[in-house]
């Protein structure tokens, strides 16, 4: 018994908490890019992460369902109907052996993640659900869902479901763009300070050479200085790479593990889901702030998530 | 920025990471000291760890900083560098790799312009190339691909201008001192001087990644036939 994708949608991948501990080997982390609504939906069906949920990108699946189930879809804000009759986002929902599930009209967001209870069974590739469509592993035999596809649900340890608030907190979906928050990075003093205020104060917005990998910005470039100079190093997810036409990128989930352009900045954990909810032509207006900060935003997350199963 | 002991430095990379960093310069002694550090951090399994990667001159920690704090991580990177501050050379116990290369012709599209860039024969290019024990120094870029040192300088040809969009599987390639072979079919801008009929990476199970930073490579020439005999072996 299991759940049959009618129509897979424009992107749609099984993703968890990804493929940690192989970067030395230089295996991209992947995961869910919108790691705090990934979460949320996994703690609003009672899953423990890192179960797999399905990470839908513009336009959603639909998907047949064979057996009863509990979901709950969070993240960018989608029309969903089950059986035609539309359901509450944020929240979970019943769906019986026989229905049919429908991702309408995007409002609000470019991500969204269906959960279920017991998540989706895929096999673990070194140690991870995720799919890394790039090298081809992971999730649905490395792919994004295709028609026809056979997703199996894992059977549930735990029969009971937490009692859920009905005020999930949840992320913040933009309209157009948004401010990101950014700490200094490595090779920020290798640029000029003119360089430096035009990152902060002109505004990039996403082109269309932008996927689960990284995102192309376009907008004033910024001079990069001392090119040769980088020796290449691991680099982190939010990482804002200036190339040598100086228009900045940023490596999302499925990034290369090591990098040789100047980093001048990293996006803070807490702005990522954010980010990730931003489409092609969105703006991005950068601003510094302090690792204290962004620690702090981090554990007011984690507190709003922790409190959804109390 | 943060100095430690024997002039490492260290710098904030995002709030879930930390960089480590030596010398700006690429050499085995240096190397070597990275590659214990980060082992060293990798066996204490503290909670919070959630990656350790070498680099050729640094190592960066990614962690949770909801569950370990920034200064036990600093703390135990002191300790680890002070350690292995004495360590010169590559240890002898090092894993040696040999990688069977059937160089030129289609394999090596790009053997010709490096024996052209070295004035030699491509004979010579390959004996060049085979000649040398390299060092996996790190993996990056892909996954299992890793950049070996060095390269004899009378064949380090730097990158191609264009890159290719699509440099097959196996493929073995130079850009400057540098040499590697590439893990699986994917876009590349190295010159190109031959192509290994055996698998490096596989992901299991059981998982299999052919390089590790640290070890020792030497590739053998061999011919279209030997090179075809395990193909199909593989």
């Amino acid at each position: 018994m299991s759940v049959v994708v009618r129509r897979p949608g424009l992107f749609t991948t099984v993703q968890d908490t990804g493929r940690w501990g192989y970067q030395q080997f230089g295996m991209p982390v992947a995961g869910a890019m919108d790691m705090f609504s990934y979460r949320l939906g996994n703690y609003l069906v009672g899953n423990k992460p890192p179960l797999a949920s399905l990470e839908i990108t513009l336009a959603g699946p639909e998907l047949d369902f064979q057996e009863n189930c509990v979901c709950a879809i969070t993240g960018a804000e989608f029309e969903v109907y089950v059986d035609d009759v539309e359901i509450g986002l944020n929240s979970r929902f019943a769906v019986r052996s026989g229905q049919h599930l429908r991702f309408g009209r995007l409002r609000f967001g470019a991500r969204a993640y269906l959960s279920i209870s017991g998540g989706f069974d895929v096999p673990l590739v070194l140690g991870s659900h995720s799919t890394h469509v790039m090298t081809g592993i992971g999730g649905m035999n490395g792919r994004v869902l295709r028609a026809g596809d056979l997703l199996e649900i894992g059977r549930r340890r735990d029969r009971l479901l937490p009692r859920v608030k009905s005020a999930t907190p949840r992320v913040k979906l933009p309209q157009g763009g948004s401010a990101v928050r950014v700490i200094e990075g490595p090779h920020l003093e290798t640029i000029e300070l003119t360089s430096a205020k035009t990152f902060v104060q002109s505004r990039y917005r996403i082109t269309k050479n932008s996927d689960r990998m990284g995102y192309r910005l376009t907008g004033e470039p910024i001079a990069a200085l001392g090119n040769e100079a980088v020796v290449s190093a691991a680099v982190p997810v939010g990482s804002v790479q200036v190339p040598p036409d100086g228009l900045p990128i940023v490596l999302m989930a499925d990034h290369q593990t090591t990098g040789g352009y100047p980093r001048i900045a990293t996006i803070i954990s807490a702005d990522l889901p954010v980010v990730a909810q931003l489409k092609v032509s969105d703006w991005i207006d950068f601003e510094f702030c302090e690792r204290s900060e962004a620690i702090a935003e981090l554990v007011a997350q984690e507190r709003a998530l922790m409190a959804v199963g109390d | 920025m943060k100095v430690l002991p024997g002039g490492w430095t260290l710098s904030y990379v995002g709030d879930c990471a930390i960089a480590a960093e030596c010398e700006q310069r690429i050499s085995p002694e240096l190397n070597s000291r990275v590659l214990r550090v980060a082992q060293s951090i990798r066996n204490r399994k503290r909670p919070g760890i959630r990656d350790v990667v070498e680099g050729y001159c640094g190592i960066t920690i990614y962690f949770d900083p909801l569950q370990v704090d920034i200064s036990t991580i600093i703390s135990d990177l002191r300790f680890e560098i002070i350690r292995w501050c004495e360590v010169q050379v590559p240890s002898s116990n090092r894993r040696l790799v040999r990688v069977p290369v059937c160089y030129g012709g289609t394999y090596g599209p790009d053997l010709q312009e490096v024996a052209d860039f070295a004035e030699c024969s491509e004979a010579e290019v390959i004996e060049r190339h085979t000649e040398v024990i390299y060092r996996v120094y790190m993996l990056g870029f892909l996954p299992g691909f890793a950049y070996m040192g060095s390269v004899a300088p009378s064949i380090c040809v730097s990158r191609r201008q264009s890159p290719r969009l699509n440099v097959p599987v196996g493929s073995v390639g130079i850009a400057g001192r540098q040499t590697g072979v590439y893990p699986l079919t994917a876009p590349g801008g190295w010159q190109l001087i031959g192509r290994t009929p055996v698998a490096v990476i596989n992901f299991g199970p059981p998982m299999v990644f052919a390089f590790h930073p640290g070890d020792n490579v030497q590739f053998e020439a061999v011919s279209s036939e030997v090179f075809d005999d395990l193909s199909t072996a593989v």
